[in-house]
């Protein structure tokens, strides 16, 4: 069947119909998993599995707060394979190019089907080539925590990578050597998942900041090391020196200073994405120049809104991610840097962050003619990444930008088509290139406002032949019709399906 | 009318690629310095074909040549002075460097039936130039000259410092030599390029001594070049009350806010006034 977006879904699963049908229907809760056992420190990863009995068959999740210098997916990774386990099923948040020891497992179909709202790196290639068994299910940072409280993704232990945590199994990521800010995208795991273990090197006496919770908690593992938290800052969360990057991030930033939104007690969100970053860069000088304050930053913090924070630009921070190590060592110090859970920050059901924010800055790898967005796969079909938080927040901010160069390595991020949809066109707002800017016709309160402005805002159409006349026509893709992967919309629903190269 | 002058690589395909995007005022398609000698003969190629299709909106295009002191200078002419450029500029150019130059450019336009004439912009970058900088500017086609502070401080074997004390005799004699002939002086690049700050004083020290423009090698500092070469709002709004009041009082001298204002204060105010509207500012 298809959807109303024209893409195909297989029968097993729901089509996407819009991005506001959640509102037509209840919030679904599983009853919290809370623990009975009391002693809760355990020698080893074997003695892991064989007090949970963890078996053939069974969903095993991690968190990616410790992003490209993880190792407790890889650890349990190993031990999957010395056992020789079969038919397993993994829910990390994340895959980096750190995991690349799952390929070996999924090639051997210990592992056959994985849940993620990101992946790159060599898993993402070996799924890429067809070598996960089942289609791989790509969530959103939203959706993922509605799909665990509702029971669709059943886990039946959760690991939860905690830098600093207690005997009793109470943690959080503010201290230790490994120290990650906020575990956000655990919190889900450790209400729902039948069984959660802490995995810590570093065990303290007593937590008080508590984001993991004792009374969740079934085992605490202390292990030498849960990864490298330096890996944590990746090239994304620098602002660009690319001169055409700071180009557009200035034209994005006027267009939002021209359109209004930026006023005293607004709200924004920058993706991962030196582009993006310097858009906030550059909304900095607008609000020093004219003495405005913001009164919250969310979603992946990075040290340049920690320091807004610290300036008194922005009243708080709502971090579901650390993105760097000056925003872990905020994050532990500063009442007003706030760590929420992924479900507060963009679980449709819940009272969420996204649905307040102002205005939302977002990457692009394409979007086509009717704004939808592609950040799942590259133009020629491999999976480079994933929604993330993109359609979240794009759904729930008052404003969606996409900050892009048009041509990237000699081809057109706008197409007539985007390879995957991952945030629908009627989410999105406006395109900011750095040779025009489209807003969507759906927002004629926006092109109206910007009327009188003398900035380049053309129709996406027109920008497609701005590409076109200096790339030419790209010749189009064939894709096989193997499928191997989903992109399952925040809802639950599927907005595309990804094939084999 | 030029502020910011920015120089592109003959020989990088992306950054011909975005040249048209950026906010210059001129560009200086490079053949000379940033292009090594096994790359000369295909930067002109990917030049020539560049320029055929290339949509710079009305903007000024300067192309550095290698100097006339070796045969490569005589093939760029050749392939590369067309109408679609409006300008060369001259390394190491001395007056009769720019006298032969006029003749070969005179020739040119005639075999190639050309609509335009083409102008010189000479870089000043030897101690020799910089003595006759007064006759270089005089030269009819000349209508701005670059300082050139690399080249010439290694012919004073002296070192580029961040103050750039040792130029400042250089750059002030070329401004006075420019204002004179009412042709641009452009000042030379500020090679830091992550230095934003160093590169505000540099021009501002450059504006102070009567440059009207920079060079500069990263798209990155051409706001900045832009900004400091620009009438600023206080300066407009200034102008504007001066000419306003003028226009009421028409005589020669008056008073304005207790201060004497008198012709060359209302020709200096008119003149920033025609640099805002030239500039988008008015």
């Amino acid at each position: 069947m298809k959807n109303s977006l024209g893409r195909f879904v297989s029968e097993d699963f729901r089509p996407f119909v819009a991005s506001d049908a959640y509102t037509n229907k209840e919030r679904i809760k599983i009853p919290e998993k809370k623990t009975t056992n009391v002693d809760k420190m355990i020698s080893s990863l074997r003695e892991v599995f064989d007090r949970l009995n963890i078996t053939d068959g069974m969903t095993l999740s991690f968190h990616h707060h410790l992003r490209d210098g993880d190792r407790v997916l890889n650890l349990v990774a190993a031990e999957i394979k010395r056992r020789n386990l079969k038919n397993m099923v993994l829910a990390p948040s994340s895959i980096f190019p750190c995991h690349s020891s799952l390929v070996e497992l999924i090639e051997n179909k210990n592992v056959v089907q994985i849940y993620t709202n990101y992946v790159n790196g060599a898993v993402a290639d070996a799924i890429s080539q067809g070598k996960l068994e089942k289609p791989l299910v790509m969530m959103t940072h939203g959706g993922r925590p509605q799909a665990i409280e509702s029971g669709y993704l059943k886990i039946d232990v959760a690991f939860i990578a905690c830098p600093n945590a207690d005997s009793e199994g109470n943690g959080n990521g503010f201290a230790g050597p490994n120290a990650c800010g906020s575990l956000g995208y655990s919190i889900s795991d450790m209400l729902y998942a039948d069984k959660k273990v802490v995995v810590t090197d570093h065990l303290v006496s007593k937590v008080s900041k508590r984001e993991i919770k004792s009374e969740y908690i079934d085992y605490v593992l202390q292990v030498d090391s849960i990864g490298d938290a330096q890996k944590i800052v990746s090239g994304t969360t620098k602002i660009t020196k690319d001169p055409i990057g700071l180009m557009i991030a200035k034209e994005a930033a006027r267009f939002l200073d021209s359109a209004g939104y930026i006023q005293n007690g607004f709200s924004m969100q920058t993706g991962a994405g030196g582009t993006s970053l310097a858009v906030a860069h550059f909304v900095k000088e607008i609000m020093m120049k004219n003495n405005i304050k913001a009164s919250f930053a969310s979603g992946g913090i990075t040290g340049y809104f920690t320091s807004m924070l610290a300036e008194g630009l922005v009243d708080r921070l709502f971090d579901v991610q650390s993105f760097d190590l000056e925003a872990v060592k905020s994050i532990g110090k500063n009442k007003n840097h706030i760590a929420i859970s992924a479900s507060e920050y963009a679980n449709p059901y819940d009272d969420n962050i996204v649905n307040k924010l102002d205005f939302v800055i977002l990457g692009a790898t394409e979007v086509d003619l009717d704004f939808n967005v592609n950040v799942t796969t590259s133009s020629l079909g491999n999976i480079i990444g994933g929604s993330g938080g993109h359609a979240d927040t794009a759904h729930g901010a008052k404003l969606t930008m996409i900050v892009t160069p048009l041509i990237k390595s000699r081809i057109p991020i706008v197409k007539e088509k985007v390879t995957t949809i991952t945030t629908p066109g009627s989410d999105v707002d406006v395109i900011v290139t750095e040779r025009g800017i489209a807003i969507n016709p759906l927002r004629k309160d926006l092109i109206e406002k910007m009327k009188s402005s003398n900035m380049d805002i053309v129709s996406i159409e027109e920008l497609l032949q701005r590409a076109h006349r200096i790339t030419g026509i790209p010749t189009k893709i064939q894709f096989s019709k193997d499928i191997v992967g989903v992109v399952m919309y925040r809802d639950g629903t599927i907005i595309d399906t990804i094939y084999r190269k | 009318m030029r502020r910011s002058c920015l120089f592109i690589p003959s020989s990088n395909p992306g950054m011909l690629q975005s040249a048209d995007i950026y906010p210059f005022d001129a560009v200086i398609f490079d053949l000379e310095d940033a292009v090594t000698m096994s790359e000369k003969e295909s930067a002109r190629e990917l030049l020539k074909n560049f320029l055929s299709i290339a949509d710079l909106k009305q903007k000024e295009i300067m192309i550095r040549i290698n100097s006339l002191d070796n045969d490569l200078a005589m093939l760029d002419l050749d392939d590369i002075v067309s109408d679609e450029i409006d300008t060369i500029m001259l390394p190491k150019a001395r007056v009769s460097d720019i006298v032969y130059l006029d003749k070969v450019l005179r020739q040119i336009e005639e075999k190639k039936q050309m609509t335009k004439k083409i102008n010189i912009v000479p870089i000043i970058e030897l101690a020799s130039s910089l003595l006759e900088v007064e006759r270089i500017a005089a030269e009819k086609r000349v209508n701005g000259i670059l300082l050139g502070a690399e080249d010439l401080t290694s012919d004073m074997e002296v070192s580029r410092t961040e103050e750039g004390t040792e130029i400042f005799y250089p750059r002030a004699r070329i401004a006075m030599a420019c204002k004179a002939f009412k042709i641009d002086a452009i000042d030379t690049p500020y090679t830091n390029v992550n230095n934003l700050e160093g590169l505000e004083k540099d021009s501002l020290v450059a504006k102070e001594l009567g440059f009207n423009a920079k060079a500069c090698i990263h798209p990155n500092q051409i706001d900045v070049i832009n900004r400091i070469f620009s009438p600023t709002e206080k300066e407009i709004l200034r102008a504007q009350k001066i000419v306003a009041a003028y226009e009421q009082e028409k005589k020669g001298a008056f008073s304005l806010d207790g201060k004497m204002i008198d012709k060359p204060i209302i020709e200096r105010s008119l003149k920033i006034i025609a640099k805002a509207k030239k500039i988008g500012l008015l």
